[in-house]
């Protein structure tokens, strides 16, 4: 896991929930800027398990549950693609508002997976 | 009180999306949050079991009961029809009574509950989202109840026992 990267994987969902909560209140139905956030923040995502899968061979090992990190890795994953679906299926404000709720979900889960690699002691 | 084509009512039991517009869509939020929360115990409850589920075989398996109430109760939300509307409120109640009685336990007795569960100190891991999530579920229940409110009085028991 490359730390620097995580922080920004952090900074960018946190920021993509709170637009996506903002636009949902606001009234706004889920529209490109909102689902791109989402896209987004599923890219990084995808990143990130590139990441995990190649830092081990260059010696950058987890310090906790290898197991546990891949559990929310594979959750988090899952999640931005459900969101996107349902904002598409259903067009009102309140998909924008679930949009906003599933980034700040990958933003949590984000930041247990960094807690795992780099803080536990397991 | 109670009509003789009760079971028909299942069917007109549908409509009740259709009342209160802005209300539903509250309510679909709710639902995403309780999938959010089914995964999340799902995923923990299967990494205790897979890797450690020797070292506190009560905890965890309460866990993994936890994660399949949470998935019963998301589907449940979802389904209309009285059944439905029946399982909702029994899996939310029996969540709101676990994680009372489990975060209560766990802050009296923390030596009966050495390994963290989604419920311990009233779901502080999760933000307390699983304390907050069942009164908003029950809340959410109470005002959309299936088209011919029948079971009202047995909704009040529930509600009245797992508050007690």
């Amino acid at each position: 896991m490359i730390e620097w990267f995580t922080w920004v994987q952090l900074a960018v969902a946190v920021a993509a929930g709170l637009l996506c909560l903002v636009l949902g209140l606001a009234g706004r139905v889920p529209n490109d800027l909102a689902n791109g956030a989402l896209v987004l923040v599923e890219l990084l995502l995808i990143v990130q398990l590139v990441v995990a899968i190649a830092a081990p061979a260059f010696g950058n090992q987890p310090t906790g549950s290898v197991l546990e990190f891949y559990v929310y890795l594979v959750g988090a994953l899952l999640i931005p693609p459900a969101a996107i679906f349902w904002a598409l299926l259903e067009r009102n404000r309140w998909s924008t508002v679930i949009l906003g709720v599933a980034a700040l979900s990958v933003a949590v889960m984000v930041y247990r997976m960094l807690q795992i690699w780099t803080v536990q002691q397991a | 009180m109670r009509e003789s084509n009760d079971m028909t009512d299942v069917r007109s039991a549908r409509p009740q999306t259709n009342g209160g517009r802005r209300m539903s869509g509250i309510g679909r939020v709710l639902v995403a949050v309780y999938a959010v929360l089914a995964l999340a115990a799902i995923g923990r409850s299967f990494v205790q079991i897979a890797t450690k589920f020797d070292e506190a075989p009560l905890a965890y398996s309460l866990s993994a009961l936890a994660a399949v109430v949470y998935v019963l109760a998301t589907i449940a939300l979802v389904r209309s029809g009285r059944g439905w509307y029946r399982v909702a409120w029994v899996t939310i109640a029996f969540e709101f009574t676990g994680v009372v009685v489990v975060g209560a336990l766990s802050i009296a007795f923390p030596e009966l509950f050495p390994h963290d569960t989604v419920w311990s100190w009233f779901g502080r891991g999760y933000l307390f989202i699983p304390l907050v999530l069942p009164v908003l579920g029950m809340w959410w229940l109470a005002t959309h109840r299936p088209a011919s409110s029948q079971p009202t009085g047995q909704v009040a028991t529930t509600s009245g026992a797992d508050a007690a």
